[in-house]
């Protein structure tokens, strides 16, 4: 079975010897840092803060997804459970009941999705593939479900809020103003991440990988799967519960949507959007949904059309997501050879962003039309036109679509052939080089 | 016994309703080995679709060319979508059923809006049948049993007893050799997908008229659906069968019933206090249970009979 996850083991994807290695940290450790300085208004640190807890919830997501081909819909189940842990230590801790910094407050996190890691991932992880993917869906529905049951830990509709503002902060430094909190995640965020890297590197990590491309073999050489997938299914619950515990910090509120299966479809929808065979894919895929969903809403009502789109496309054509797509590209022109197919490579971009637009035209014109709308003032304009002019603009957006599509078409064959006669000569390079 | 009986016709019909949305669930997968997290998006296109007939042409058209343009939908999807995604795995069609049911529900708002439609029960069938004891037993509930019924028993004599069934049947274990008999091996998943497409249609029919159709209905029964699955067994029609009875009648006995474990040990003298250990838990009802229990049965399930009910294999 030519399982998608399975094209090419995570870690091969990555950057060759320690120096690069080092760095590709280092930048996005820079980036992290400078990123408030660029993006300073308030808005956009609590936007960047609540980026940097989904990245580590998807990339914890992925050492599922990716690593261990095991397809979570219930991941949320964790990082919520996590969230909710933490922000009652948090009251406890402020109201004197025991000591606990608020920068450890993720470890509570951390260590309570953990436990429930060990609880459900006994259940789920004795089964792969379909089964797992909606036993998983079955226990965050039954996790959402008792959220209702026990309205005293969970806060009933209200959910349950905290303060951060307590005790004396980190050396003095109290964590009431974003900025600091925003910082306090990238600490966190860096650490799990190298830790969730340097897991892959482990003999743990590659069994894991082996498992999920051939787990009779690996059962064969002496490694039983379940006991791998539930290694692997407790310590990506630890990370989720991190997550979850810099949510608490963050938001200030935990209501119960964080233990539900959108929470949980979120990551999933991210992860493959970015790319779920590199290590980095799902930092991309956080940066792509984390703008269409924060971002895109403030204009437009069909953010989720567009998300939903997108994510299909990306799973019929790309599978390896948008890292796949940008590092394949980045070899062939590394090698040398993106002149050779230069001129296709554009006309397929060109006959792309025709549809795309002309398609973004049409789902806009239709939104506006059925639902009226304060933000599209495009769509307020046309519908003040007289019949025969709305009637010229349907018909050019719809010609243009039509028109691309039919282009595509014509020029997707050619440019395949290009593609694939460079890319096996970048693989033959490659080989010879004997790296 | 007035309150055994309704409850258990209640259930008996819910569980039905189950039945036919899960029906189609089990015969893609045991055909296919695609799980379609689409399915219930097909079971909202149909409650929609019927909406849109019934306020022109009445309840019976509706009844019968709902379900086939879902079912035409499904075959499209099946031929267009998941046949090019076929080649990366069966995971990546699980991927994209669930894209498609994203997708569905943004589609669904922008053609019928955001309300609930007052898509009801046809007057034909309002009304009470037969009074148990005090209870009016509804004619639109019997309808529903009926017609669930109908299908059961169509689907197994269409898989035993013609031609294209035992087809389809043989294809499940053994594509390649029917591929090779001259069978379009293919073309049978397509109609295998828009036929299961067009049964969970056929739910939307009559469900959305007992119940509501507003775009969160295909949420509402997603879940459900896939534990009817699983618990049965996957795969298994009279598995799904058993599994969705169960499942309809446990939950409405246990919505009605206003038990807890506070008001049991009150029973033997013991009261207890909003201060003792435990009170939380003691003091929920069965009836709040009730959400939970499918899951729970579920997780036991998973523990005792990994493969289900009455499934064969272990996936």
């Amino acid at each position: 079975m030519a399982d998608i996850a399975a094209v090419r083991p995570a870690s091969r994807m990555s950057f060759g010897g320690w120096s690069s290695q080092l760095v590709l940290w280092g930048s996005l450790a820079l980036a992290l840092m400078i990123a408030p300085q660029v993006f300073s208004s308030s808005a956009a640190v609590s936007l960047l803060s609540q980026l940097g807890t989904l990245v580590i919830f998807c990339l914890s997501y992925n050492m599922l997804l990716g690593e261990g081909g095991m397809y979570s819909f219930g991941h949320a189940a964790y990082s919520g459970l996590g969230a909710y842990f933490a922000i009652h230590a948090m009251n406890m801790a402020a109201h004197g009941k025991f000591y606990i910094p608020v920068w450890l407050i993720p470890l509570v996190g951390g260590i309570a999705g953990m436990v429930f890691g060990i609880l459900f991932g006994y259940l789920t992880t004795r089964k792969a593939g379909t089964a797992f993917a909606m036993i998983t869906l079955g226990v965050v529905e039954l996790v959402h479900a008792s959220s209702e049951m026990f309205p005293g830990f969970f806060g009933g509709e209200g959910g349950v809020e905290t303060n951060r503002n307590y005790g004396t902060g980190f050396f003095g430094m109290t964590f009431g103003p974003q900025i600091r909190v925003y910082y306090l995640i990238v600490a966190w965020l860096l650490l799990s991440a190298i830790a969730m890297y340097a897991l892959t590197r482990t003999p743990l990590g590659r069994i894991t990988n082996a498992v999920r491309d051939n787990p009779e073999r690996a059962q064969f050489v002496g490694y039983d799967p379940k006991t791998v997938r539930f290694f692997t299914l407790v310590l990506s619950a630890f990370f989720a519960g991190i997550s979850g515990g810099l949510q608490a910090i963050n938001m200030e509120l935990i209501t119960s949507e964080s233990v539900s299966s959108l929470r949980s479809a979120d990551a999933m929808i991210f992860t493959f959007i970015g790319g779920a065979q590199a290590f980095f894919g799902p930092i991309v895929g956080v940066i792509i949904g984390g703008f269409l969903s924060f971002k895109l809403s403030d204009y437009t009502q069909a953010w989720q059309l567009y998300l939903g789109v997108f994510f299909i496309l990306i799973v019929m054509y790309a599978p390896g997501g948008v890292s796949g797509i940008l590092l394949s590209n980045w070899r062939v022109i590394r090698a040398g050879l993106f002149g050779r197919v230069a001129g296709r490579w554009s006309a397929v971009v060109c006959a792309g962003a025709m549809i795309a637009l002309a398609g973004a035209a049409l789902v806009e014109l239709s939104y506006g039309f059925v639902f009226g709308s304060e933000k599209g003032a495009v769509v307020n304009y046309v519908r003040a036109l007289d019949k025969s002019m709305q009637g010229v603009i349907w018909g050019t957006a719809i010609l243009i679509f039509a028109g691309g599509i039919f282009l595509l078409q014509r020029l997707i064959p050619p440019f395949k052939e290009a593609w694939n006669d460079v890319s096996s000569r970048v693989h033959l390079m490659n080989s010879g080089d004997g790296a | 016994m007035e309150y055994t009986l309704i409850n258990l016709l209640n259930g008996l019909s819910y569980g039905l309703l189950l039945f036919m949305l899960s029906a189609g669930l089990t015969l893609i997968f045991s055909m296919m080995g695609v799980i379609n997290f689409a399915h219930a998006s097909f079971y909202m296109l149909g409650a929609y679709f019927a909406y849109s007939i019934s306020i022109r042409f009445g309840f019976w058209p509706a009844l019968v060319v709902a379900p086939l343009i879902v079912g035409v939908i499904g075959a499209a999807i099946e031929r267009y979508g998941l046949r090019t995604v076929h080649r990366h795995g069966h995971l990546a069609e699980l991927l994209f059923t669930f894209g498609v049911a994203f997708i569905t529900v943004e589609v669904v708002q922008v053609i019928w809006g955001r309300q609930t439609l007052p898509y009801g029960v046809p007057m034909q069938l309002d009304g009470p049948l037969f009074t148990l004891f005090n209870t009016n037993f509804p004619i639109y509930r019997v309808f529903m049993m009926g017609v669930s019924l109908f299908m059961l028993l169509s689907i197994s004599l269409m898989l035993k007893r013609t031609r294209i069934g035992l087809v389809i049947q043989a294809a499940l274990t053994h594509p390649d050799s029917v591929e090779a008999l001259g069978h379009n091996v293919p073309r049978l998943f397509m109609l295998v997908f828009g036929g299961g497409a067009a049964l969970a249609g056929l739910a939307g029919v009559i469900g959305g008229a007992a119940f509501v159709t507003e775009p969160g209905m295909a949420a509402a029964v997603g879940s459900i659906i896939f534990v009817v699955v699983v618990v049965g067994g996957l795969g298994s029609l009279l598995g799904a069968l058993l599994a969705s009875l169960l499942i309809g009648i446990v939950q409405t006995f246990a919505v009605s019933l206003d038990y807890s474990l506070l008001s049991v040990l009150a029973k033997f003298g013991t009261r207890l206090g909003p201060d003792s250990p435990g009170y939380s838990v003691l003091k929920i009802s069965i009836s709040e249970v009730a959400p939970i229990l499918p899951y729970l049965f579920l997780v036991v399930i998973l523990i005792v009979r990994p493969r289900g009910l009455l499934g064969t294999r272990e996936t």
